[in-house]
């Protein structure tokens, strides 16, 4: 497998959403190149005919009947939220219109 | 009530608070008082436990004294309160309460309230066990020390200057410095048994699924799991049965009780038994005083009439590495949620334009700390195209060995014993500056949270050469979380029995602070935080 470099760290903090200073993307480089070497030994444990586990005691078709149960109120939802309007969220522009 | 009042009664355990609550010995609000007595004394100032971030005094207080209200009169509702009614405990700050802030130990989500309460806090409500406050954390229960928390570490009450664990080091603390009896924890990978461990306190993980997740931060859904920090295998089993059971808000809720824990921690036998030792989780890489005091409970429960027999796992030299890559998957995903739109922090970008993917951005770098963007990277790029076979899926295959692992280890062994962490508390920033050795703490704990089997740590004793708390963690299959207080509590009467009394008596003398600060006060300045 191939070792992670700043150039992947830069991509990968743009995806993850979060901005980060050259120096911290230096020192985030070296750090997970050492973590993803210490655990590159994971992909060679298993076979291919070893089933993958997604969870530790699976259980199927959890339903409920299709009612409304608990709900919040607006205000509820809202109470939290840096900035809401008419009883709405309030967010910055979604498109870059610079 | 008198100071030597205070500190007896901060010192019973739940299980005898509940029984002199019970018998109109002791009220509630006088007991609720002494723990706040003694959280303003120890846990404040420079060189204070600083177990919690928000003392939730006038609602505790007024809990208590509806419960010495309904006692007082007697009758049905008298009849009807919870064994454990009138006991306080503590909440893990990862789980949300109405009326208290919920901050995950992170700035992103400081001055947060919820508007819902979690299913074990309703649990708790119900019961009418005061809730004393919320404790510290590392960051989303990140870590394994509690130092990544964004409001300070957590000292530990063995010695000021060492880690009390993580990342439930502020649960295990509190309880360790008798400012809550009991306290609510959550384990994704050992962060309520490896805190136990080093505080000299219980621990207990549950099989996942038997106790709700619903309302506890997620950090890795599939390995996460609420549990109890006390300090007796009993009062465990108490709070355990508190806060167990189906809950339809939890999608992964078991469907059927785990049976009487509180009848099997009472029981207490061992005879017959068959306790396995995992070669793989003790011996290169544990401390020698660990090593002696694992060796020392393993005769304790031999001369008790159990059987003891070697296992191997050998998949568990895979586990550290696999779960480095599924829980990082998991927290990169359940954290994308704070992104500064539906609750908590938002920072502006400096420079314009000013979009909402900027503003994410700029919040998340100032909100999330170095460990928490650490993990969320490491999931990023686990779970990105081209390595996502080679490592999440990789990670996977390795948790169905792990499983295997166990299943062939429980057709040997009734339950299974080891270490719970490979040292002592080591120093404050000792290990904050290389995350795999802090990453390697959890060792012996991680296997438990792959498999989802239930897993507790009790005070082994002191290690010889630092005189710090050793744990000893027992494992059990799935659902048969009631053979970990069967075993645990004869492994600790054991101990205790030669000890000449609880393990916590050795503990130093907490000094208190120069200046006792009113509870009021305290509870401003933590908020102010």
């Amino acid at each position: 497998m191939a070792a992670i470099n700043r150039d992947d760290v830069a991509h990968l903090a743009r995806l993850a959403h979060i901005e980060m200073s050259a120096e911290e993307l230096d020192r985030m480089a070296g750090e997970l190149a050492v973590i993803v070497d210490a655990v590159k030994s994971v992909s060679e444990a298993a076979g291919d005919d070893v089933p993958a586990t997604s969870h530790p005691i699976p259980l199927s078709n959890v339903f409920r009947e299709d009612v409304v149960g608990h709900t919040f109120t607006a205000e509820q939802a809202l109470s939290g939220a840096p900035d809401s309007d008419e009883n709405r969220f309030k967010v910055p522009a979604i498109l870059d219109e610079a | 009530m008198t100071d030597t009042n205070s500190n007896q009664l901060i010192r019973l355990s739940a299980a005898q608070l509940a029984e002199k609550l019970a018998a109109r010995e002791i009220t509630s609000v006088e007991v609720v008082q002494a723990h706040l007595d003694r959280i303003a004394a120890v846990d404040g100032g420079d060189r204070g436990v600083h177990a919690f971030l928000h003392v939730n005094a006038e609602e505790a207080l007024a809990v208590a004294a509806e419960v010495d209200a309904i006692r007082a009169a007697g009758g049905a509702a008298a009849a009807e309160l919870h064994e454990l009614a009138g006991v306080p405990i503590a909440v893990k700050d990862l789980i949300v309460t109405v009326g208290q802030p919920t901050t995950a130990g992170s700035k992103i989500l400081e001055g947060w309230h919820s508007p819902y309460d979690a299913t074990v806090v309703q649990r708790l409500r119900a019961a009418k066990m005061p809730i004393l406050g919320k404790t510290n954390l590392d960051e989303f229960a990140m870590g394994s020390s509690t130092e990544h928390s964004a409001y300070g570490p957590t000292r530990n009450p063995w010695d000021l200057d060492r880690i009390p664990g993580g990342s439930g080091g502020g649960s295990a603390a509190a309880v360790a410095a008798f400012e809550a009896p009991l306290a609510l924890g959550t384990d994704t990978g050992g962060s309520i048994r490896q805190p136990g461990a080093v505080t000299g306190t219980v621990g207990v993980k549950p099989t996942y699924g038997s106790v709700s997740r619903y309302g506890a931060i997620a950090m890795a859904s599939s390995l996460d799991q609420i549990g109890p920090v006390s300090r007796t295998v009993l009062d465990s089993a108490l709070l355990h049965q508190v806060i167990g059971g189906h809950d339809p808000f939890d999608s992964t809720s078991l469907p059927d009780p785990l049976g009487d824990l509180v009848a099997a921690a009472r029981l207490g036998n061992v005879d017959g038994m068959k306790i396995g030792i995992v070669k793989e989780l003790h011996g290169e890489g544990y401390q020698a005083g660990v090593e002696n005091r694992f060796n020392e409970a393993l005769e304790l429960l031999k001369q008790a009439g159990a059987e003891i027999v070697e296992v191997s796992c050998p998949n568990f030299q895979y586990a550290l590495g696999a779960y480095y890559l599924i829980m990082p998957s998991e927290a990169s995903s359940n954290l994308a949620k704070f992104d500064g739109v539906r609750y908590g922090l938002r920072v502006l970008p400096e420079e314009p334009p000013l979009t909402i993917e900027r503003v994410m951005g700029a919040t998340r770098a100032a909100g999330f700390g170095d460990e928490v963007k650490r993990r969320i990277i490491l999931g990023t790029y686990a779970l990105s195209a081209g390595y996502y076979d080679a490592y999440y899926g990789s990670a996977q295959k390795v948790r169905t060995l792990i499983q295997r692992d166990f299943e062939a280890a429980f057709a040997k062994a009734d339950v299974l014993i080891s270490p719970t962490a490979p040292t002592t508390a080591f120093k404050l920033g000792e290990k904050l500056n290389d995350p795999l050795a802090m990453y390697l703490n959890d060792v012996a704990t991680i296997p438990a949270n792959m498999a989802g089997v239930p897993g507790l740590s009790l005070p082994g004793g002191l290690a010889d050469e630092d005189g710090l708390p050793v744990g000893i963690q027992l494992l059990a299959p799935a659902r048969e979380d009631a053979r970990l207080y069967r075993v645990g509590a004869v492994l600790e009467s054991l101990l205790e029995a030669k000890w000449g009394g609880p393990l916590l008596d050795r503990a130093p003398e907490l000094a208190a602070s120069p200046v006792v600060e009113p509870v009021e006060t305290l509870v401003d300045a933590q908020e102010a935080k």
